[in-house]
């Protein structure tokens, strides 16, 4: 069971002879990746700022997928959600990622749409 | 029925006997509470998502409102947040090497990793208390108008944030506080501020260094530095000074901000506060050798998911509410 652990992080391409040592190679690695974003929030490089994805700037699609990746290696070696069946994987990712993606695709866009009311409508909030 | 009572119950699936998810009834329970908390947490980030796009062109930029560091004077943002992020990410680290131990039953090396992580959430706990206390005493000091936008001041030459006490004027009025016998409706007069709003006009007048940045962002995503003459059509709409942030005035810009900043790391904050207190309990249960006697330290791990639990919602605060 959770006996056995797998060893393995990046699809095998990093192979630990311990667990205690993988803990610290994630641990590495999240301390890298977390350095990263505090040197880019830090210097803000204009090249990210200034060009836009999908109505965001390319800066905070970087954190966000940064962000990600960050949650994916705490819960897979730190909650030992790699070492689980994967049925149970399954069903403690799916499921809140499906209903938090919908939720932020609805309350994103209804905001999106107050913006433009409040901008484009005949009303001054600024009085 | 009576045709399907076997005698092979506990092999068969609808008699519950086999483990299709081959967790422990205790490790389901907490993986199912986590589940339901990440739902409750996102429900708050995308709020404060929500109200960020609705308020997209006024929203405070959070590299200038969290710019301190305990003991050092000067400006630097974030460089504290990410010690704390580094803090509970290392107090995750050696509450897998708690629960590592465990697995090997080495109850001397639990003990150990179960005491650094209890301390690694007291610093926590305490690096947020005294961000809250900054975020609460404020910075520079602003002014609010009517419509409740906030006004800050800037050196017109390099652009430098001023503090109300760099140019207001101490005039020789008096200030009286509004008592309740004073009023028919009594509204509490809550926090009296350093200068009057008379004081802080007078400064404004008196010198022509001083300009006006409001909320508004630019096109490089810069607060909009008004020239002197919109300044002082500006300030004329002033009606209350503000120094600091609460739920319901909020010197660095729009409220809202404040409220989500006290919200949700409130919120955070409480988590980790409760998970420093389970570590402890369990961290005495270690001692008094509960789990040696029981034969496992499935109890270790069980916390120590809730644990990285916090971890990883701090992960995701920290991103949305400082980085991005």
């Amino acid at each position: 069971m959770a006996h056995d652990h797998k060893l393995e992080i990046f699809r095998g391409l990093l192979k630990f002879k311990s667990n205690t040592q993988k803990i610290w190679g994630v641990l590495v690695f999240l301390s890298i990746v977390t350095s990263v974003e505090v040197a880019l929030g830090i210097m803000k490089p204009a090249a990210l700022t200034h060009s836009h994805l999908l109505g965001m700037k390319l800066l905070n699609w970087i954190f966000i997928v940064l962000t990600l990746v960050k949650a994916y290696y705490i819960a897979w070696d730190f909650m030992h959600l790699r070492d689980e069946k994967t049925s149970l994987r399954r069903v403690i990712v799916w499921t809140p990622v499906f209903l938090i993606c919908y939720l932020i695709f609805i309350l994103l866009f209804e905001a999106d749409y107050i913006y433009n009311v409040y901008k484009d409508g005949f009303v001054t909030w600024n009085f | 029925m009576d045709a399907t009572v076997t005698t092979g119950t506990e092999e068969s699936v609808w008699g519950g006997g086999n483990q299709p998810l081959g967790a422990s009834y205790g490790k389901m329970m907490m993986w199912f509470f986590i589940m339901s908390d990440a739902l409750t947490f996102s429900g708050f980030l995308v709020a404060y998502g929500f109200s960020r796009f609705k308020f997209i062109e006024v929203w405070p930029i959070a590299d200038e409102v969290f710019t301190h560091v305990p003991f050092f004077h000067g400006n630097f943002p974030m460089y504290y947040v990410a010690f704390m992020t580094f803090i509970l990410i290392m107090s995750s680290v050696t509450m897998v090497l708690a629960v590592d131990a465990g697995h090997k039953m080495k109850q001397n090396k639990v003990i150990i990793y179960m005491f650094l992580t209890v301390i690694g959430g007291l610093i926590f706990v305490g690096s947020q208390a005294w961000e809250w206390a900054t975020f609460i005493r404020g910075d520079h000091g602003a002014v609010e108008t009517k419509a409740g936008k906030i006004l800050q001041f800037v050196d017109a030459e390099s652009g430098a944030r001023l503090s109300l006490a760099d140019f207001a004027k101490t005039l020789p009025e008096e200030r009286v506080k509004h008592e309740k016998s004073e009023g028919i409706w009594f509204v509490g007069e809550g926090y009296k501020t350093s200068f009057s709003l008379n004081e802080v006009v007078e400064g404004f007048k008196a010198n022509p260094n001083v300009v006006i940045r409001t909320e508004q962002l630019n096109e490089e995503g810069h607060k909009t530095v008004l020239d002197r003459a919109q300044s002082l059509t500006q300030l004329s709409h002033a009606a209350q000074v503000v120094e600091g942030a609460n739920l319901v005035h909020n010197e660095y810009g729009h409220r809202l901000f404040a409220d989500f900043f006290f919200f949700i790391t409130g919120f955070h904050g409480f988590h980790v506060f409760s998970g420093v207190i389970i570590n402890i309990i369990i961290f005495f249960n270690v001692i008094l050798g509960t789990y040696e006697r029981r034969g496992h330290y499935e109890m270790v791990e069980k916390v120590g998911l809730y644990w990285h639990f916090v971890d990883l919602v701090w992960v995701f605060v920290f991103t949305f509410f400082y980085l991005v």
